[in-house]
């Protein structure tokens, strides 16, 4: 472990999603669907319990039918942290990992940012030129200016405490989550 | 006899739908087809990193109402496994165009076993199986495909033979 990971997750997901103005949220499955829900439901947000690496990919897919619309994958260093946008893409669509240096869902078994894997240099290499990691709340002008209201792809990582959060447990039929998000795009 | 070019058929039961997107880890019996759509300036090819992304982008795409397919090798069907759950459990359409390896007259026997599995791999995840092995076939096989997905939220997977496509060899 890094020792740089402090920040509380829920804190950090409410106070973001609080400053969204409208973007879609694709939150990954397990933790960082539960932190969507706690921070108050929203038709918005397509919830997974389900489908692990597949945050980002479903993500950019929204971003790029839905251009007008800023989309947000919110997900972890275990999932799909390592997945970006092809070089070149230009997709409105914003990266945030989660990062707890450790595979939280399954047994806190350690991940690979802690033993040097570089999230925001692999976003870089893959082309995203505006990456930002994130270590404490004070951060967080910073991280919605990003993830918000930067056109094109961007990445950021934000270092996660390994904590134990109460269940918050939002819809669990996939079909209805889904044309629950679709209703709000009027389709 | 030049072999009959099922790719342009593809593409035109593309259009016809307003399937508009294509994610792929391409294979060399799809070249005709990602080259049409790589020209046509209405269809987008997104290139993926390993197959099992382009069931998120499709579901992507359709949560924000756009039609799209992936084309893929068989080898890549056996990539998809898992993700193919997650378009089932989210009930969207998920249309693939595979081109079979393993199969017809296969020279490369590491080729055989996903080639031999494709089908009922896909068939064990709930994706129906359109297989073609005439080449004027392809084209209504895969518009039939598409309707079923699209129409009805289903994931359908034209399955284009070997015998199609041709064995490969290394100059034998």
């Amino acid at each position: 472990m890094s020792g740089s990971n402090l920040i509380r997750r829920r804190e950090l997901v409410t106070a973001l999603l609080a400053r969204r103005e409208g973007a879609l949220v694709v939150p990954g499955l397990g933790s960082p669907t539960w932190d969507c829900f706690a921070a108050g439901d929203s038709p918005e947000y397509l919830y997974s319990w389900g489908g692990m690496g597949l945050a980002v990919p479903t993500a950019l897919g929204v971003a790029l039918a839905r251009p007008e619309r800023r989309v947000l994958a919110l997900t972890g260093d275990g999932a799909d942290g390592h997945r970006q946008p092809r070089r070149g893409r230009r997709a409105n669509l914003a990266i945030l990992v989660l990062d707890n240096e450790s595979f939280g869902e399954t047994g806190r078994q350690s991940g690979l940012t802690g033993a040097g894997t570089d999230l925001c240099g692999i976003a870089r290499g893959a082309g995203i030129q505006e990456t930002l990691t994130v270590t404490a709340l004070d951060q967080l002008d910073a991280l919605a200016e990003l993830m918000f209201h930067t056109s094109g792809p961007t990445f950021a990582a934000a270092k996660i405490a390994l904590t134990e959060e109460p269940w918050a447990l939002p819809e669990k039929d996939g079909a209805v989550i889904a044309r629950r998000f679709r209703g709000t795009l009027g389709l | 006899m030049a072999a009959y070019d099922w790719s342009e058929d593809v593409f035109e039961a593309m259009r016809g739908r307003e399937i508009a997107t294509v994610a792929t880890v391409p294979d060399g019996g799809l070249t005709r087809l990602l080259k049409r759509c790589e020209a046509d300036a209405g269809t987008r090819v997104i290139t993926l990193t390993t197959e099992e992304e382009g069931v998120g982008v499709l579901a992507g795409l359709w949560l924000g109402g756009q039609r799209a397919m992936m084309a893929l090798q068989s080898s890549g069907v056996g990539n998809c496994i898992n993700a193919l759950g997650y378009a089932r459990t989210l009930r969207a359409p998920c249309l693939m165009l595979v081109t079979m390896r393993g199969q017809w007259g296969e020279f490369n026997p590491w080729q055989v076993p996903m080639g031999q599995a494709t089908r009922p791999v896909l068939e064990a995840m709930g994706v129906k199986g359109f297989p073609v092995d005439r080449a004027e076939e392809v084209g209504e096989t895969f518009a039939a495909a598409a309707d079923l997905a699209f129409q009805g939220d289903f994931a359908a997977a034209v399955l284009i033979s070997q015998r199609i496509i041709g064995a490969k060899g290394f100059g034998k």
